[in-house]
């Protein structure tokens, strides 16, 4: 089954201008039901116009947008809906806070769906405890948070929609490493307990490797691969001609290779590398 | 070498009963680099702000090239001497084409406009954005527009430029040029680089690297020296790059030589060697 589906999509801003720029050319997609998907590509690949066409921010130039098995530029869709179906939480959405508290901005996205009062409650509390934000934290002022804290709290708010497909943009961005394994983990904990669909945009190839089972790559505004972490690292120099970069890991073994040693690149992970190599190492030493 | 920057008994708190900086002790020499690694709340930026007067020490003192940052009289040359650049290329960018932004300074100074010229060509050919001094910086990417912001700092020949998670907005390729650019400077014109840095393959590129936690210093090393911790590192939030780590873990579980690796390369290299040795 599909969450989102996208046919011949082209996106062309400022159409007839001198100014003129094709941002997505004919791009065919599915994304699967239940998917924690990395999203790749070098700024300017077409990576944000794709995922703004998700959720129906932006309309396409040309093809269709399937959300949930629907054409959402169709006559008679409520296009405010996909909204509430598909969230998006945008780069360093912690600029984004506006509410009295931070029980009211969670409470936001909630409220504009016209849920009872206890719904609300519910699910502002549940977003919360995704995120990791303890419940004392709720009455104060978002402005009176740490960076790390706001930036959960804006992403429970959009958590708080329960929406079947969550999109992160650079998530991690600017937090330090331990700040950047605990929110992933926890956006990992969110997508095998609620099996929503989890979209991941990051220049990290650690993030992506680490957490995702696809990996979707775009490329001067077209769909390059689309495919399995282990298949999509695979073809390491396509992806290092497009300007993008290779797991560390995954360098390791490629130099490895090119040494003439027998090693197995596709592993990724941590725990899979280190295996190989401890194979490698028993294996060449017979 | 030199001592270029030092602090002395330095003590910051944004606002009373809140010690952000306790009692620091640090030098920065002339034609260092340096890279400031710490978690987020751990002091590195008002340290970055401390060393050219942006923020003044609450108590003790800072010394650039011998001059406090407290006189107000010197805070000119102060700048001059440690120029700065910040997380975000769109909050730098003041004129409408490459070349206006990177004289914006100068201009300010009142050189000569020959001078002027010929410094920004220099400066924009240091950071191999010659070709674009004519666009406008909104149209260029992150690590363009950084490359730019690098640019209007360099024009000013100062002695030390630090930076303040220059990368963080930039994808792989950005950060790379953004890395590359500023290690030329240092190799090059000697020019002192202070770059705080969340990401750990950059630190592993300095020369010396100061970890911050708690408002102080918790290790000041080289990276071998520093990453070689990485128990330590991670009990404070940090890490060590992914090269090094699985390096010390096939030492733990596979009997392999103890040795501290800081990238792919030298990581591939060791490992080839202990597995031609069985």
């Amino acid at each position: 089954m599909s969450a989102i589906t996208v046919r011949q999509l082209t996106h062309i801003y400022s159409p007839d201008t001198p100014f003129k720029q094709v941002a997505l050319n004919e791009v065919s997609l599915d994304i699967q039901k239940g998917e924690f998907l990395g999203i790749i590509g070098y700024t300017g690949s077409g990576k944000s116009t794709l995922i703004q066409h998700f959720n129906g921010l932006l309309k396409p130039t040309s093809g269709t947008v399937l959300v949930d098995g629907e054409d959402i530029w169709k006559k008679g869709y409520d296009i405010r809906s996909v909204r509430f179906k598909v969230g998006l939480v945008f780069q360093y959405p912690e600029y984004q806070l506006f509410e009295e508290t931070v029980y009211k901005d969670i409470a936001f996205g909630p409220k504009n769906m016209g849920l009872s009062t206890e719904e609300i409650d519910s699910r502002v509390r549940e977003a919360a405890e995704f995120t990791g934000l303890a419940p004392e934290l709720l009455q104060r002022s978002p402005f009176e948070l740490s960076g790390g804290q706001k930036r959960r709290a804006a992403i429970a708010g959009v958590m708080a929609m329960r929406p079947q497909v969550l999109i992160l943009d650079e998530l991690a961005a600017g937090l330090d490493p331990k700040g950047r394994n605990k929110i992933l983990n926890q956006i990992k904990e969110y997508h095998s307990k609620t099996g929503s669909t989890v979209l991941l945009v990051s220049h990290s190839m650690e993030d992506i490797a680490r957490y995702s089972g696809r990996v979707l790559v775009m490329h001067r505004g077209s769909l390059l691969m689309l495919d399995e972490v282990s298949k999509v690292f695979a073809r390491a120099d396509e992806l290092v001609k497009t300007g993008l970069d290779l797991p560390e890991l995954t360098k390791v073994l490629l130099i490895l290779q090119q040494r003439g040693f027998p090693v197995n690149t596709s592993a990724y992970t941590k725990e899979d590398v280190r295996a190989e190599l401890l194979r490698l190492k028993g294996v060449t030493g017979c | 070498m030199e001592t270029l920057i030092k602090l002395e008994n330095v003590s910051f708190s944004y606002e009373e009963g809140k010690t952000v900086l306790d009692r620091l002790n640090i030098e920065f020499k002339q034609g260092e680099f340096v890279a400031v690694l710490g978690h987020n709340g751990s002091g590195k930026s008002t340290l970055a702000k401390l060393l050219n007067g942006i923020l003044e020490p609450t108590a003790g003192k800072v010394l650039v090239s011998g001059i406090p940052t407290t006189d107000p009289e010197r805070l000119k040359e102060i700048r001059r001497i440690v120029g700065m650049v910040f997380q975000n290329p769109d909050n730098q960018i003041v004129a409408t084409t490459v070349e206006e932004d990177t004289a914006f300074a100068l201009e300010n100074l009142g050189v000569e406009p020959e001078e002027i010229r010929r410094r920004v060509d220099e400066a924009l050919k240091r950071v191999d954005m010659y070709a674009y001094r004519q666009h406008p910086p909104h149209k260029l990417s992150g690590g363009q527009k950084q490359r730019v912001a690098i640019a209007g700092v360099i024009a000013m020949n100062p002695r030390c430029i630090v930076l303040d998670e220059p990368t963080a907005m930039l994808d792989p390729k950005g950060r790379k040029e953004v890395i590359e650019t500023v290690k030329e400077l240092n190799r090059t014109k000697g020019v002192t680089v202070i770059l705080v840095t969340h990401y750990m393959d950059e630190a592993a590129q300095a020369d010396r690297v100061v970890v911050m936690d708690q408002g102080g210093v918790l290790l000041d090393d080289t990276p071998r020296q520093v990453f070689g911790q990485m128990e330590l590192l991670k009990s404070v939030g940090l890490d060590v790059p992914p090269s090094t780590e699985l390096y010390l873990d096939l030492v733990k579980t596979g009997g392999f030589e103890l040795a501290v690796v800081l990238n792919p390369t030298e990581c591939a290299e060791k490992i080839a060697e202990q597995i031609r040795r069985g």
